[in-house]
């Protein structure tokens, strides 16, 4: 002990020199933020691991099924924010069974005993219940900030519990979130007196809201600055609250149309939107228009100069009526639209929108076989007009090489590159040729790649390009593409970076699967669905991997009549690293091998 | 030196193993890893067989498949969002609701679907190319002002009324035929 050698004065006390270590690491830790350093730091040694350990403040759960709440809540004692993410994003079009998992149930409850100081909660894709949210509501009294991004399972009663237990919350955000309609009013659940809600989204809930209490709760908001409506709220309510809240940054406008309980016939001939949207100086983000009525859309006029963000992805307007909007969007960097704005709305947005960074083009059809209103018009007007661009998802009927691999001379620094050429094996549409060479030079000229989805007709040219070339590629979208095996070793053997990879429909079989074996422990996950693995190749991997959660989802006759099912009598390939044993909440028709 | 003992050199001791387990197996993870590879080329011979059976089994049911089958979600686009625009286009269970048109002093009739305007503006600016007139301001208290002809209907109960004092929906469903009369009539 220091005390031995008493002509030394230690610093703090009798403590051991180990634990002047530990507290002066603690101290500097804490600085650390980004996940990624944290995790490097935890493997240097005993002493590093620890002191990270508790000082991780902010939880990121990749896959809620890869560490139990038990596990995670013992070796991080003081969390404050948590974020877990649930189902693979292929769960989203409907090919996995409804209830296969991803409760947030165990996760609340554990973190209900080990963090009562817990401020934030982000779930993606997971499941949740009235109950999940009323113990949340129960148990966190300093709660601050919920956002749910493609969740379900809950409805009204859970929110109003949120909403009249949290008294410290500042974000309450619904995105793309299914609610059900428990005929509660929770807007009125929110307290009296004035609140410190910063951010209320619910632009995705499918029932009517008390809007008196809304209108109240706005004016007793003070630090509301992002709001989202839903969609049974009228032009004329948006009205009345952008007068009581000028101060927003970020609007969802609800339908943008007359309700059609119009009183009298004067009643939206004399509010003055336009002023009503002048007066909003801080307005950066823009969305909604769920149900737009056109010819109110020049009453945005005044905020398009300042927004950086703009949704029109459920807005049904035509090239016209698109450009006489766009043409004041310069500082644009986020862009989503319906394809109704045509290869001339994109046209447009090359000219009046420099900075863009992000752009998604969502088709108003999506059917296969029509003709599409974009095409590689658009795409090629894009590049040569938005050179910044960093990120594009973009549905089309048709495509060509040309306009793809011009892209990737244009745009050096897109990070994401999401092509959905609707028809399935579409050639491109002048040479007939695959669209390999596009997708190559993709890989090829945008050397910050980390995010890729490909779709057209291709051979197993295309993967050779991507194992070769894609090498930050940690996110890869296949669907309909490549001719064999060799086209899925290509990936697995050569994108050192993969995280994440969702296959469907393609001749990948269990010889390709082998082949990543020394991969899977080092991704997130693999999804193969309707692809040529066999039952036998599963169990396989499954037997030799022990720490590798092997799932075969078969569909069940409701879920999915279109489905063919396949010999083995299963259509989907879900496996993912995994500390824990087998789950004990999986249905029937998951088997888990 | 007398420090040396309670300096925990445990805690610091760089390894190759991760440092969050306990016990000094040093195999870790990724060596398991690499057995699983060579178990992996040693049951390939036997695999292969099967495998490529299954290809030629699958093969045979590829080209059977109907060219365009539907198939469950593609193109990737979630079911919100396609539910959200597919109101957009016909609603087929809702009937239309035609009624007949009359304007003073023109000799023939026009027949209209009130079920295609979503409230009184769109039907009055209809109505007003249809007859080529102006209808003039609205207000509750004075009715039109500034023209001479003046939108009507006549109601359920056979009485002449004023569009655009009741609320739309009340509207559509009470209007039995529309007029628009002369000012000068009135």
């Amino acid at each position: 002990m220091a005390e031995e050698d008493g002509d030394h004065q230690p610093l703090r006390g009798s403590d051991p020199p180990d634990q002047v270590l530990d507290t002066v690491l603690e101290t500097v830790l804490q600085f650390l933020t980004c996940r990624q350093d944290r995790n490097s730091a935890s493997l240097v040694c005993q002493s590093w691991h620890r002191a990270e350990a508790l000082t991780r403040s902010e939880l990121f759960i990749g896959n809620c099924y890869a560490v139990s709440p038990a596990r995670a809540t013992a070796r991080f004692p003081r969390v404050e924010s948590i974020y877990i993410k649930g189902r693979p994003r292929f769960a989203d079009f409907n090919l996995m069974p409804r209830n296969w998992g991803a409760h947030f149930r165990p996760w609340v409850s554990a973190m209900s005993r080990a963090y009562p100081w817990l401020e934030k909660v982000y779930l993606k894709r997971m499941s949740l219940t009235n109950d999940d949210l009323a113990l949340l509501a129960d148990s966190f009294r300093q709660f601050k900030e919920l956002e749910l991004v493609f969740c379900e399972g809950f409805g009204t009663k859970g929110l109003s519990e949120i909403a009249s237990k949290c008294r410290q919350l500042r974000v309450l955000d619904l995105s793309d979130t299914e609610v059900i309609d428990d005929a509660m009013d929770w807007i009125s659940s929110f307290p009296e007196g004035e609140t410190p809600l910063e951010s209320l989204t619910f632009d995705c809930v499918e029932c009517e809201i008390n809007f008196e209490a809304l209108e109240g709760l706005v004016a007793r908001s003070p630090s509301l600055k992002k709001l989202r409506l839903n969609r049974y709220v009228s032009i004329r309510q948006l009205y009345q609250l952008l007068i009581k809240a000028p101060q927003l940054t970020h609007l969802g406008t609800g339908s943008f149309s007359q309700s059609e309980n119009i009183q009298h016939l004067d009643d939206n001939q004399d509010l003055d939107y336009h002023s009503a949207f002048a007066a909003c100086k801080s307005l950066v983000c823009l969305s909604g228009f769920k149900e737009v009525m056109p010819e109110y859309l020049p009453s945005i006029y005044p905020v398009c100069a300042n927004l950086t963000s703009l949704n029109f992805s459920y807005t049904n307007i035509n090239p016209q009526q698109f450009r006489s909007v766009i043409v004041h969007c310069h500082k644009l960097q986020n862009l989503w639209l319906l394809d109704t704005v045509c290869d001339e709305g994109l046209q447009a947005v090359a000219a009046s929108c420099k900075d863009l960074r992000e752009l998604r083009v969502f088709p108003v059809h999506p059917d296969e076989d029509i003709e599409g209103p974009v095409s590689e018009v658009g795409l090629q007007a894009i590049s040569e007009g938005c050179r910044k661009l960093q990120s594009i998802l973009y549905f089309c009927q048709r495509m060509t090489n040309e306009a793809v691999i011009a892209m990737s001379r244009n745009c050096p620094d897109l990070v994401v590159f999401r092509l959905c050429i609707m028809g399935r094996h579409q050639p491109d549409h002048v040479t007939r040729k695959p669209m390999d060479e596009g997708f190559g030079a993709i890989v090829k000229n945008c050397r910050k790649l980390t995010r890729l989805a490909v779709s057209g007709l291709l051979t197993d040219k295309a993967f050779s390009y991507i194992g070769q070339y894609g090498k930050l590629v940690r996110t890869l979208s296949v669907a309909f593409a490549g001719d064999s095996d060799m086209g899925l070793r290509y990936v697995l053997e050569g994108c050192p970076r993969l995280q994440k990879l969702e296959i469907r429909d393609s001749p990948f079989g269990d010889e390709a699967l082998w082949a990543g074996a020394h991969r899977y422990y080092n991704m997130r996950f693999l999804w193969m669905s309707s692809c040529r693995v066999s039952r036998l190749g599963c169990q396989e991997i499954a037997r030799s991997m022990p720490h590798l959660v092997v799932e075969l989802l078969r569909y069940e006759e409701e879920d999915a009549p279109f489905v063919e099912e396949d010999n083995n009598n299963f259509s989907v390939l879900y496996m993912y690293r995994s500390l824990e044993q087998t789950r004990n909440d999986a249905p029937e028709s998951v088997t888990i091998l | 030196m007398a420090f040396e003992g309670d300096l925990n050199l445990e805690a610091t001791e760089l390894r190759l193993g991760l440092p969050g387990t306990a016990d000094h197996d040093k195999s870790g993870v990724t060596k398991s890893n690499k057995r699983g590879l060579q178990q992996a080329q040693s049951s390939d011979h036997e695999e292969s067989n099967i495998v490529s059976n299954d290809e030629n089994k699958r093969d045979h049911q590829e080209s059977t498949r109907p060219a365009k089958a539907q198939v469950v979600g593609w193109p990737p686009i979630r079911s919100y969002r396609k539910n959200c625009l597919q109101p957009k286009k016909a609603e087929p269970e809702s009937a239309g609701v035609y009624i007949k048109v009359s304007m003073d002093g023109v000799p023939y009739l026009r027949k209209i679907d009130l079920k295609i305007y979503k409230g009184y503006p769109e039907l009055l600016k209809d109505l007003e190319d249809m007859f080529k007139f102006k209808a003039g301001e609205y207000s509750e208290r004075e009715g039109y002002n500034g023209s001479e002809f003046v939108p009507t209907y006549e109601d359920k109960d056979g009485d002449w009324m004023l569009v655009g004092d009741v609320p739309w929906n009340m509207f559509i469903t009470s209007c039995k035929r529309l007029r628009i009369m002369k000012g000068s009539e009135l």
